[in-house]
């Protein structure tokens, strides 16, 4: 396959893919519409090209793609898990798919009763009292849910709390929205043999900040794939010292049917419908990333919330202590309708399956790889692992990166790597619960393949990968100096 | 770790921080062991202005990699006289010469007896070997 010029790069002057018919109207001159100033003196260098080159062009480069639904990929539900055929269906039935945010009630009302009963369910999975559809994506939930532990904290007067507690194993994004949400991210180290939080360390910075802590991000299974046991005496001891437990529910994949973060002792709750409820957000968007809260947080939760009544269902204005709207309109419907549709065409047992068949695909992966690659922390995991490269970066010069560029010569997507943080060489291993167990035994076969040739030939791992269309990209350049824009008239040069 | 090179002549922080003594004024980097940890350097922060106080332990920039973001601490309070604006264009001195074009900020000490508390390359070494 040849590289792809692009589309700028493609046509002839003069060239069109449709012919306009002649003007049947009166024209007005663009310079009496639009002042001058803002008017462009020479065209937009628009690519000029046939429909069939335009056709070809993004046939070609979608040809390119590598994702669940052409291969393995370990990145799991982190990402993006299958997302179910089915799903599409029901997204695309008119009355959902053609409907308006400002449609009347009375016309809307199966898509109301959807988000109605939706709230419901994600409210059971998670053993909360309420749920708003409203934020548009996990880091959107949590900035969301720090915003209602705010707005409770300052109903008590207890304003002045201003510590988030977030675990050195979490996801960038718990310290990144509560810096937003203008509290300070305090780290807890992690327990070196458990994986879980480190409780002498919670200890210690509860006694000496307990009566500024507003809150407490968690992710439980953590980042390690690692269930935290003492999640209850956490909660115990947040609860004592008036702080708030935030569940960020990146990885509840591995917890539907099973457990809830409810119980658990949480307050606060995201769903990434576009992980757990296999809904896509390719391209960074559109994702869903609804938020259940208990019932002392519902008066400050977004509105309207969708309610019903002797008349059918309709919207509910928020109440006087909300912290108000957080997207326009009612959240991303598309997201909420394959959402529904994966919860329903699973059943309450088919989601608990869903997790014991994620948690056994990971549990059979990290016993595969263990005589080939250090297991961060070697216990029974959930969802997900932690393996590292650490003895052959030291034994054979071979990193975590060099492993991830060579699965891609095999056909296979690469691990997450270099995450969590605190795991040198990090490679960070999610199968999901779709996965059979031929393709399972095919990754470690390849992954033992490429521990054999990081001993006996390591360069060719080193300068990996070499089949595909572009070779290994020097990332480093790439950052230091980036050259993403492509000017009329500049030479263009693949190497 | 053997083909890491830690200087003699430097003192050496728990955070992976080497500092240069010339008289009241330091020099700081990160150790070589660290560049080596964190791979391509890609962006730096650094107080470009001069003036600003620095803590002990406390936030002077921020270091980017081709893996991970992280906060720089330093091992002394003090001052800064300057700051490498080399490092702007060149962020690559830090892996290429950690101890030389790599250095960072020049501080003015506020507290010389907190170079006490830093190690010696010997004890520096010891110290990675038992992380």
């Amino acid at each position: 396959m040849s590289v792809e010029s692009l589309i700028f790069e493609k046509g002839a002057p003069g060239r069109r893919a449709a012919t306009m018919p002649a003007m049947d109207v009166p024209t007005e001159l663009l310079e009496d519409l639009i002042p001058a100033s803002l008017l462009r003196e020479k065209p937009a260098a628009l690519p000029e090209v046939s429909e069939i080159e335009v056709v070809r062009h993004y046939t070609h480069l979608s040809q390119r793609n590598f994702g669940v639904e052409t291969g393995f990929y370990p990145l799991g539900s982190c990402t993006m898990k299958y997302n179910p055929k089915i799903n599409e269906d029901m997204a695309a039935l008119p009355g959902f798919a053609h409907i308006h945010p400002l449609q009347p009630v009375q016309d809307a009302q199966g898509a109301i009763q959807l988000m109605f009963e939706l709230e419901r369910y994600l409210a059971e999975i998670s053993s909360m009292t309420r749920v708003t559809l409203q934020p548009s994506a996990g880091a959107h939930g949590e900035l969301t849910g720090l915003m209602l532990i705010k707005a409770y904290h300052q109903s008590k007067g207890q304003g002045h709390r201003n510590l988030v507690l977030i675990p050195d194993n979490a996801h960038g994004t718990n310290p990144a929205s509560a810096t937003l949400a203008d509290y300070k991210a305090v780290e807890v180290q992690s327990d070196d043999t458990t994986g879980g939080i480190d409780m002498g360390h919670l200890k210690t910075l509860l006694e000496a900040h307990g009566d500024h802590v507003a809150a407490i991000m968690l992710t439980n299974p953590n980042t390690l794939g690692l269930f935290d046991a003492n999640i209850a005496e956490i909660g115990r001891q947040i609860h004592a010292v008036g702080g708030q437990l935030y569940y960020d529910g990146a990885n509840a994949n591995a917890v539907l049917g099973i457990t809830r973060p409810g119980d658990m002792g949480f307050d606060v709750v995201h769903f990434n419908l576009h992980k757990t409820c296999s809904t896509p957000h390719g391209g960074g968007g559109p994702g869903a990333g609804p938020i259940g809260v208990k019932a002392h947080l519902v008066p400050f939760l977004p509105g309207p919330l969708p309610a019903k009544n002797a008349e059918g269902y309709y919207w509910e204005d928020a109440g006087p202590q909300s912290i108000g709207k957080v997207r326009a309109n009612l959240g991303n419907f598309g997201g909420l309708v394959r959402a529904y549709t994966y919860i329903r065409s699973n059943g309450p047992d088919g989601l608990r399956h869903v997790s014991e068949s994620a948690i056994l695909n990971a549990n059979y992966l990290r016993q595969g790889l263990s005589s080939d690659y250090e297991i961060a922390y070697p216990h029974i995991c959930q969802h997900e692992f932690v393996a590292t490269a650490r003895k052959q970066k030291e034994e054979h010069g071979v990193t975590a990166t060099d492993i991830a560029k060579r699965l891609l010569d095999y056909g296979m997507y690469a691990p997450t790597v270099y995450f969590p943080l605190i795991v040198p060489e990090a490679m960070m291993i999610e199968p999901t619960e779709t996965e059979t167990r031929e393709s399972l035994d095919s990754f470690i076969s390849v992954m033992k393949t490429i521990a054999e040739e990081a001993r006996t030939n390591p360069e060719i791992v080193k300068t990996a990968p070499h089949t595909t269309v572009i070779g290994r990209l020097d990332q480093a350049l790439a950052a230091r100096k980036p050259n993403l824009r492509w000017n009329p008239g500049q030479e263009v040069t693949h190497s | 770790m053997a083909s890491l090179n830690h200087p003699g002549d430097l003192k050496y922080s728990k955070t992976d921080e080497w500092v240069r003594v010339e008289g009241d004024e330091v020099v700081i980097g990160i150790t070589d062991y660290a560049q080596d940890q964190l791979g391509d350097i890609v962006y730096v922060e650094l107080p470009w202005e001069s003036g600003e106080n620095i803590a002990f332990e406390g936030k002077f920039g921020d270091i980017e990699s081709v893996k991970a973001t992280s906060e720089l601490m330093s091992p002394l309070s003090g001052d800064v006289i300057g700051s490498n604006e080399e490092l702007k264009e060149h962020p690559e001195y830090i892996n290429d010469y950690p101890y030389e074009k790599g250095w960072m900020v020049r501080l003015k000490l506020s507290d010389p007896s907190q170079l006490d508390n830093l190690l010696n390359a010997d004890q520096y070494l010891e110290y990675l070997q038992g992380r």
